[in-house]
Parts: C-alpha cells; structure tokens; sequence
C-alpha cells in the first residue's frame, strides 16, 4: 500500500495552499485532483483579486493558479496525482483513489478535504432546458475552453459572480439582456455593477425568474416583480428573449468526502448547506480530518487560501511538524479576520457563530 | 462558436479533431472536452432525460452534477464536460440509464 504523512484531496486555491504550507514544514504530502491540472477553478478566474497586499489583490485568479501550481510541482515533500479521484477515507487512515480507471489504497496519516463547492439550481418551471447553465460553467466554456455559451444571455444574480460573468461575457462578445436579482439591493461590489451598467445592461432588482421557456432549447424567460414575502406579483411580468440563462445563485459545499469520512456535519445556510463541524485549527470532529475552502464553508478564493495553508500547518503540527505552528496559526487567523471584516464579510461571520454556537 | 478575440486572454491554436455526434462530423480542437466541441457546434441537448424524456445539457461544466451525460464510443454514462476529445470519437446523445462497463483493473 502507498504511504503518505499528509493527503490532500482537490488542488483548488486552498488545496493548494495547504500542501504547500505542510510541505515547508517538512511534511510528506500528495496532492489529489481529479483534473489533469493543478488549479481547480482559478483557471477561469480572468479578474483580479481583492483584498490586501498579502492575499495578492490586482493578481488576476489565472495567475495565482498558476504561481502556486508551478510551486506545488517543483516542490520535493509534494507528490501531485493528477485524474485522480478520492473515494473513501477509513478510520484505519487509508485513503481510496481511482485513477486512470486504476483503484488505488494508500495509508494516509492525515487529510485535508479542499474540495470545494459545486453551483446551486434555482426552482422554476422549465429550468431544466438546454442553455440553463450555473455561471461558473459559462465561465469555464468561455474562459478556459474559448466557446462563447450563447448569443444574449440573461443572468441571475447580482452578487459578485454574477456581475464579474456579466462583464466577461461582454468581454468576450457576448450580449448580455439583463441581470435578475431576487433581493431589492445588488449584493456584489458597485465597481463591477457601474461597469455593466455603462455597457447598458440593466439590473433589476426585487425581480426572479418565473419561467424559462423553449422547445428543446432555451428560447427566452419570463421574469416578474416579487414583494417583500418573495412572492412574484401578478401583472409585472416581463418576457426577455435569450438564448443562455446563467444562474449565479450561490453555491454549495462538495463534503462527501467528509460525511463519508465520518466528520459530524451541519447545516447552516450563511455557509452554502451542510458543512463539516470544525475547530479553529480546521480540524474535523472526525480526527485528523482536516478541512478548508468552499468545503468548509463557501466564501471566496482569498479565504480559501488563508484557510488551506491554516489547514496544512494544523495537519504537519499535529505530526509534530510545525514548531511554530501558533506563530502561524496566529498569522492566519489575522488575515481571514481582515478579509472577513465589514459589511461584505458579515454572512461569513454570521455562518461561521452558527457553526460554532451548536459545535460548543 | 469560437471566441475570435478577447482583451484578456488568448488561445492558442490547437490541432483539429474529428468527432461524430450522431454520426455527423464535428470539428473539435485537442485538448477540450466533448461538451466544448458540441457547443462550438451549436449542439445543446446532450441527452434525454431517464424518466420523462427531457432534454437535457451540461450544467456545471466541471464534472460535478451529472446533467451532461453521453455514450462515448460505447460507453454509457460520461461527462462530456470533463472527458476530452479523441479523433475519430463517436458521441451519441443518450437515452435512458445505460449499462455500465466492466470496471478497471487494481492496485494496492
């Protein structure tokens, strides 16, 4: 059976972090993705970052992937196993793999579940049809692939995702016919909604999707006003012809690994579903589980990689490999507070007290 | 249809590959996967739903949801938007649930 002292499954932005923190402390560390590339999605992250200096704000995502996989490949403690998938993680530490279509064991003393989150559905009739894609999708067809996804695009949701999409479709040259948004206020930054704004598209808020229609195909939606109870108002329907929807509604933890591994889970809605219940070193309730990233929580790429190189540390400290793990610790508490501070912060926040108020 | 140009990034020419959706020739480019190659080629149903005979295409576009399922050269079953294009593949839209094929081999 292979070994390893610390594995890391999903080589997103906090994935990779983690195994590059481990492995500075001395530790033997495997990197697992199921792609044939390290990354994850900051391959389709054509915008530059927030935040401070340290979290490498005005670097666009594309090339902090990049910077950290070449790292992580030229690094000696890392082993990188890529088209590889984890199956199952036991209590006796052994950790399953598929890879090439080849099942795989392999006694792992430590994990660290940096999986991160798959798109949310939105409930309307017809929201099956062709042409209904999560942004992210429209994102990596467009981004990585160089595909536009359509001709005119109707986006839903006017937080972050769906406004920074909006820009990059018309980047790409693609029409984008408005951007719904369910609450009555835009919830990503002003920068990225005055950009589109000037592009001419509409955002309307206080509105949602109450059908989409098409044959086999998207052909249009219909879109309505809804009141304060969420409820769409009879007589303020409007009919938008386009042949894409984008639904950028948020996103969910991918944890089957951690329900799996046995971890105790929650649900708390401020955190994108059920997460894994942990403490501030991001251990599981399941031990020597660790986790970090959208899988622990959905937030965003910055935090992610606060909170995987939290993840690697705690890992190597608990081997004994880390010995000034509480400088570390200490460091990377301070800079998720300050990304998590403010009004843009406070969902996270409030997840992150509901997580803990009941794991207590 | 193809990106022509875009401010930001760029794509690199890349060797053309032939792939049959439904026995018609498509033009895909090495490297991507199938569901990229449809789509360039204005093809969006991919499958047809298991119970009520829907159509369906890709939704997540990274391997995790399941909604783009396709019989590949055989096999029932793969997400077109993670497996790549060969030369020469044959991609038909599926119907139903499809019968697994024989698992891989093993190590450990």
């Amino acid at each position: 059976m292979r070994q390893t002292e610390i594995a890391v499954v999903g080589a997103g932005p906090a994935g990779l972090s983690a195994a590059l923190a481990a492995a500075s402390c001395g530790a033997r560390v495997t990197l697992i993705d199921r792609e044939d590339r390290l990354g994850g999605q900051l391959v389709k992250q054509t915008h530059k970052f927030f935040g401070s200096q340290k979290q490498r704000a005005g670097i666009r995502g594309i090339a902090i992937g990049t910077d950290l996989a070449d790292r992580a490949m030229s690094d000696p403690n890392i082993d990188v196993m890529l088209e590889c998938t984890a199956l199952a993680y036991y209590s006796d530490n052994v950790l399953t793999l598929e890879q090439r279509e080849k099942y795989i064991k392999m006694k792992a003393q430590r994990l660290v579940v940096t999986t991160g989150a798959s798109e949310k559905m939105l409930p309307f009739p017809n929201n099956d049809l062709p042409g209904i894609y999560g942004a992210g999708a429209v994102q990596t067809l467009m981004n990585v692939h160089g595909v536009k996804p359509g001709q005119r695009v109707l986006m839903i949701g006017a937080g972050n995702i769906g406004l920074i999409v909006s820009y990059q479709l018309l980047q790409a040259g693609v029409g984008v016919a408005a951007v719904v948004e369910a609450l009555p206020r835009i919830g990503g930054y002003a920068v990225h909604a005055s950009k589109i704004r000037r592009m001419g598209v509409p955002i309307l808020t206080s509105h949602s999707v109450k059908e989409a229609h098409g044959k086999d195909v998207l052909e249009g939606a219909t879109v309505w006003r809804i009141g304060p109870d969420w409820q769409g108002i009879p007589g303020t329907e409007k009919y938008i012809e386009c042949d894409v929807m984008c639904l950028a509604v948020g996103l969910s933890p991918l944890t089957e690994l951690l329900w799996q591994a046995g971890c105790e889970m929650k649900y708390v809605g401020a955190l994108g579903g059920h997460v894994a219940i942990h403490d501030d070193n991001l251990e599981t309730t399941a031990k020597g589980v660790f986790v970090a990233g959208d899988a622990s929580g959905v937030e965003e790429a910055s935090s992610a990689m606060v909170g995987g190189r939290l993840a690697g540390y705690s890992a190597a400290a608990s081997l004994g490999r880390c010995p000034d793990f509480q400088q570390k610790k200490a460091e990377a508490l301070e800079q998720l507070s300050e990304l998590r501070a403010g009004p843009t912060g406070e969902k996270i926040r409030k997840g992150l007290m509901a997580l803990r108020g009941e794991a207590s | 249809m193809r990106i022509e140009q875009h401010p930001i990034l760029t794509f690199p020419e890349r060797k053309k590959v032939t792939i049959y959706f439904e026995g018609r020739p498509i033009e895909a480019r090495e490297g991507e996967p199938i569901a990229s190659a449809l789509h360039a080629a204005g093809i969006r149903v991919l499958r047809w739903s298991t119970e009520m005979n829907r159509p369906r295409g890709f939704f997540c576009a990274i391997g995790n949801c399941s909604s783009c399922l396709m019989e590949v050269d055989g096999v029932p079953n793969v997400r077109v938007c993670v497996e790549k294009v060969r030369d020469g593949m044959v991609v038909k839209q599926q119907k139903g649930k499809g019968v697994p094929p024989a698992v891989g081999g093993d190590e450990g």
